[in-house]
C-alpha cells in the first residue's frame, strides 16, 4: 500500500499515533477529522438505530425461527424442548386452516391489485382535477385509513348485520329468511371482508397517487395536448409512466397489505369460518390463553418466507437502479 | 413443588443473564449507556419479591371488568375491610386482556389474589407452580361446599387451590308465554326434544336458537350431547386427551347432533349470542341452549319474568345427572401465599357472608356456598340453583376443561365447519390434539 515515509509526515507527539506501522496510522489520520464529540454523536446515531433494529427486528425474527423448531408452553425458559419439523408438519398436514388461508391471501392480493388499487388511482385522478371541495373528498376517502380496529368493526357490523344491517335493509331482505348472512355465510363473507379492505386500501393508494400526480411536471401534459393527445392518451402514455417511482411503491404496498391483511378479518370472527388468513393464524396460535408458541412461530416463519420473495425483488430492483 | 420453584426463579434470572451477554457483545460505550434503561425496560425490571410477612393489606387482581361484577367485587372487598381491618387494593383489568395475559401476569408481579376459573384452566397454572395451595383455608371453609365444588377446586397434586364464588348453569331457556300459548311441554328425553322441535318448526318458529360467530357457544351443545351420550367421565377424559378423538364414541356425538342441526338457527355462524337472545326475546324462536347469563340481555322486567329454564334432556347415560356449570372464584398467586391477609380474603369469599356481599350486587349468578342467602334469587334462578345442587357431577364447559389451544384453535373452527355443512373429520381432530397436548 502506501509507503511509510509519506505517512509518517503528519505524525504527532501522541505516543500511540507515532507508531511506524502502515495501516494503523492511516486509520488514525482518517479519524482525526472528527472531533471527540462528533465520534460520540456518530456512534450514538449509528449505534442506536442498529440496536433498535437488532432488538425489534433481528432478534425477534431469529427467535421466531428458533422457536418454530421447538415445543414451548410460554412459561419458564427451561420448558423449551426441541421438536424438529413437527410444527411444520402440523401446519402443512394437520391444520385444516392453513391451505384455505394461503388461498385467501392470494385472493386478497388479486382483489387489491385488480380492484382496490385501480380504484385508489381513479379517485386520485378525479380529485386531482379542479373539483370544488376536493380537499373534503380527500379527507373523506382517507379517513378509513386512520380509523382504529374497533371502529372499523362497528362500522361494518352496521352494514353487514343479517337482520338489522343496512345492506340487507336496502336489499329489502332484512328480517326475512332470504337475508344474506354477510358475516356468517362462508361463501360470501370473504367478499364482504374484501370490500371492507378495499374501503381502507383505496384511500391509502389515493393519497400516494395524489402526491405523485402533483409531482408530474405540468409542461409534460401541456406538450402532449399540443401534440394532439386526448386526455386518456395523456394519462396512460405520459402521466402514468412519469409516476414510475410511485407505481413501484404502490405495487410493494399492495403486496405487503395483502400479506398482512388482518384487521378486518379479525374483527369479524377472528379469522375462522371462511375468513382464514395466515396472519390471523399466527395471532391465534401466539396470543392469548390458547397459545402454542412452536406452531404459531412456524406459521410466522412461513409468512416470513413468503414475504421475503416480493421484498427481495423490490430491494434488488431499487439497488440496481442506484448503480446507474 | 421445589422443582417448580426453581423453575420459576430461573425464569426471572435468565433474562438478566441475556442482558449482560448482550451488553458484552456490543462494544460501543455510548450505545451501551443508552441501551441499559431500554433493555431493562424490556425484561420488566426486577420483580418485587420481598416484603410479604404479616401485612395488613393485600392486592386483588380482577378480570371482572363489566359494571355489575365490578361493583359486586367492590362490595366484597369493602365488606372484608369492614370485617378484618385489612385494606384491599383492587386492580381491575378488562376481562379479555386479563384472560389473554394470565401467563405473563402470573410470572411477572401478580396481585396476591385474583379472579379465575375452576377446571383445567386453574389446574394448568397450579401444575406450573404459579399458584399457592390453600389447604389450611379449606379446612375452615370446606363444610360450606358440596363434594362437586371441592372436586372442582382441587389441583392436579391433590391440594386445594381454588375458592368458588359463584356459578351459572347451561341449559335450555324459553319464554313461558310462548310455550303456554302453543301448549308445548318441557321435554325430558332426546326423542321428546326432537318431536317438540318438529312441532315448533311446523308452527313457524326457529326451534332452537343458536349463535356461533364467536365460536365458543357451540361447545355447550357438544358438551351436553357428549355427556348425555358417553357420560361425565368421558367428557373429562376427552378434554384431558386421555381418550382419543378418533373413536366411534366421538363420532356418535356428532351423529346425534346432526339430528338437531336442522332445528338450530341456520344463521348461527353470523350471529353473536346477544343477537340470538334478542331473537328469543322477540318470540321468534322456541328455546335457547346457553348459560344463564342469557338473562342479562333482557332488561325489560316483564320479559325477564317470562323466561324459564329446563335442563338438557336425557339421551343414553346418567339421565340428567351431569350439568354444565362453570364456576368463577378466586386464587392465590405464588407471592400472595405468603400474605396472611390474602389468605383471610379468599377465606372470606368462601363464606356465606362474603358470597352474599357479592350476590347482593350481581344477582345473575348463583352463590356456591351452602347457607348463602337465596331469597333474592328469581324463581328461575332458584330452579337453576336446584339443578346444580342436585347434579351428581359438574362440568366446567369445554374451554375451561380442555387445553385452551385445543378449545380455541381446533374446536372453534371444527365446530363452525360442522354447523356449516354437518361434516367433521375426527381423525384430523385427533392428530391436531396430539400435536397440541404434546406441546404442553
Amino acid at each position: 500500500m502506501s509507503t511509510p515515509t509519506e505517512v509518517s509526515e503528519p505524525s504527532t507527539p501522541d505516543g500511540r499515533a507515532a507508531r511506524p506501522a502502515g495501516a494503523p496510522v492511516i486509520k488514525a489520520r482518517r479519524v482525526r477529522r472528527l472531533s471527540k464529540s462528533d465520534k460520540v454523536i456518530l456512534g450514538f446515531m449509528i449505534g442506536l438505530p442498529t440496536l433498535i433494529q437488532l432488538l425489534f427486528v433481528w432478534i425477534p425474527t431469529l427467535l421466531s425461527v428458533f422457536l418454530s423448531f421447538t415445543r414451548w408452553n410460554g412459561l419458564a425458559l427451561s420448558d423449551i424442548r426441541a421438536a424438529g419439523f413437527a410444527n411444520f408438519s402440523y401446519v402443512f398436514n394437520d391444520s385444516p386452516a392453513f391451505w384455505p388461508a394461503v388461498q385467501h391471501n392470494i385472493l386478497w392480493l388479486v382483489f387489491l391489485a385488480v380492484i382496490a388499487t385501480p380504484l385508489g388511482l381513479l379517485l386520485a385522478v378525479l380529485l386531482d382535477q379542479q373539483i370544488k371541495g376536493s380537499k373534503i373528498y380527500q379527507s373523506v376517502f382517507f379517513v378509513p385509513v386512520m380509523l382504529s380496529l374497533a371502529l372499523v368493526g362497528i362500522i361494518w357490523q352496521l352494514f353487514y348485520q343479517k337482520d338489522n344491517g343496512l345492506l340487507n335493509f336496502l336489499l329489502g331482505t332484512a328480517g326475512t329468511p332470504e337475508a344474506v348472512d354477510w358475516f356468517g355465510d362462508p361463501s360470501v363473507n370473504i367478499w364482504a371482508a374484501l370490500v371492507a379492505a378495499t374501503w381502507r386500501h383505496a384511500g391509502y393508494v389515493m393519497i400516494l397517487y395524489l402526491a405523485g400526480l402533483k409531482g408530474v411536471d405540468a409542461s409534460l401534459k401541456e406538450a402532449a395536448s399540443l401534440d394532439g393527445a386526448n386526455a386518456r392518451q395523456t394519462f396512460f402514455r405520459i402521466v402514468f409512466p412519469a409516476m414510475a417511482p410511485i407505481n413501484i411503491v404502490i405495487v410493494v404496498i399492495t403486496i405487503i397489505e395483502s400479506l398482512r391483511a388482518f384487521d378486518v378479518v379479525w374483527v369479524i370472527n377472528k379469522g375462522t369460518n371462511g375468513l382464514e388468513l395466515i396472519s390471523a393464524l399466527v395471532i391465534t396460535y401466539l396470543i392469548g390463553e390458547g397459545q402454542s408458541i412452536g406452531i404459531g412461530s412456524a406459521f410466522a416463519v412461513i409468512l416470513l418466507v413468503i414475504s421475503l420473495v416480493p421484498i427481495t425483488i423490490y430491494l434488488s430492483r431499487t439497488f440496481r437502479k442506484e448503480k446507474f | 413443588m421445589s422443582r417448580n420453584e426453581e423453575r420459576s426463579s430461573g425464569g426471572i434470572i435468565l433474562p438478566g443473564l441475556d442482558r449482560r451477554t448482550l451488553l458484552k457483545t456490543i462494544g460501543v460505550g455510548a450505545v451501551a449507556a443508552a441501551g441499559i434503561p431500554l433493555l431493562s425496560a424490556c425484561t420488566g425490571g426486577s420483580g418485587p419479591n420481598a416484603d410479604p410477612s404479616a401485612s395488613k393489606s393485600l392486592t386483588f387482581g380482577s378480570g371482572s371488568s363489566d359494571d355489575v361484577p365490578k361493583a359486586a367485587y367492590k362490595a366484597v372487598t369493602d365488606a372484608f375491610t369492614a370485617k378484618s381491618g385489612d385494606t384491599v387494593t383492587s386492580n381491575v383489568v378488562p376481562h379479555n386482556d386479563f384472560q389473554n395475559k394470565i401467563a405473563t401476569y402470573l410470572q411477572g408481579s401478580p396481585d396476591d389474589s385474583f379472579t379465575w376459573f375452576a377446571g383445567y384452566r386453574m389446574q394448568y397454572y397450579a401444575k406450573q407452580g404459579l399458584l399457592s395451595p390453600i389447604d389450611d383455608v379449606w379446612e375452615k371453609i370446606g363444610a360450606n361446599f358440596s363434594e362437586g365444588m371441592k372436586k372442582a377446586a382441587t389441583g392436579p397434586d391433590g391440594k386445594m387451590y381454588f375458592v368458588p364464588n359463584y356459578n351459572y348453569p347451561w341449559g335450555f331457556f324459553y319464554r313461558k308465554s310462548v310455550w303456554a300459548e302453543k301448549g308445548y311441554a318441557v321435554p325430558t328425553t332426546f326423542d321428546e326434544l326432537k318431536a317438540l322441535c318438529a312441532t315448533m318448526k311446523k308452527d313457524g318458529l326457529i326451534p332452537i336458537e343458536f349463535a356461533d360467530k364467536d365460536g365458543w357457544p357451540a361447545m355447550g351443545t357438544f358438551d351436553y350431547i357428549n355427556m348425555r351420550l358417553n357420560g361425565y367421565q368421558f367428557h373429562m377424559d376427552l378434554t384431558a386427551h386421555e381418550e382419543s378423538w378418533d373413536q366411534p364414541k366421538v363420532s356418535a356425538v356428532f351423529d346425534t347432533w346432526r339430528e338437531l342441526l336442522p332445528y338450530q338457527n341456520p344463521g348461527a355462524l353470523g350471529m353473536t349470542w346477544q343477537d340470538a337472545a334478542i331473537n328469543m326475546g322477540k318470540g321468534k324462536s322456541g328455546m335457547y341452549l346457553l348459560g344463564s347469563f342469557v338473562t342479562q340481555q333482557y332488561t325489560d322486567a316483564t320479559l325477564l319474568a317470562d323466561i324459564d329454564f329446563f335442563p338438557f334432556p336425557e339421551i343414553a347415560m346418567e339421565g340428567q345427572d351431569a350439568v354444565e356449570a362453570p364456576i368463577d372464584g378466586l386464587l392465590l398467586s405464588k407471592k400472595g401465599g405468603n400474605n396472611q391477609a390474602a389468605r383471610d380474603f379468599v377465606e372470606f369469599i368462601g363464606t356465606p357472608a362474603g358470597q352474599d356481599a357479592y350476590a347482593k350486587v350481581d344477582p345473575s349468578n348463583i352463590a356456591t356456598a351452602k347457607g348463602a342467602d337465596t331469597s333474592s334469587l328469581s324463581p328461575m334462578m332458584k330452579k337453576c340453583a336446584e339443578t346444580i345442587a342436585n347434579a351428581k357431577s359438574i362440568s366446567q364447559f369445554f374451554d375451561r376443561d380442555a387445553l385452551p389451544a385445543m378449545a380455541n384453535n381446533v374446536m372453534i373452527p371444527a365446530l363452525q365447519g360442522f354447523i356449516k355443512d354437518g361434516k367433521i373429520d375426527v381423525k384430523n381432530l385427533e392428530s391436531q390434539a396430539k400435536a397440541l397436548y404434546a406441546a404442553q
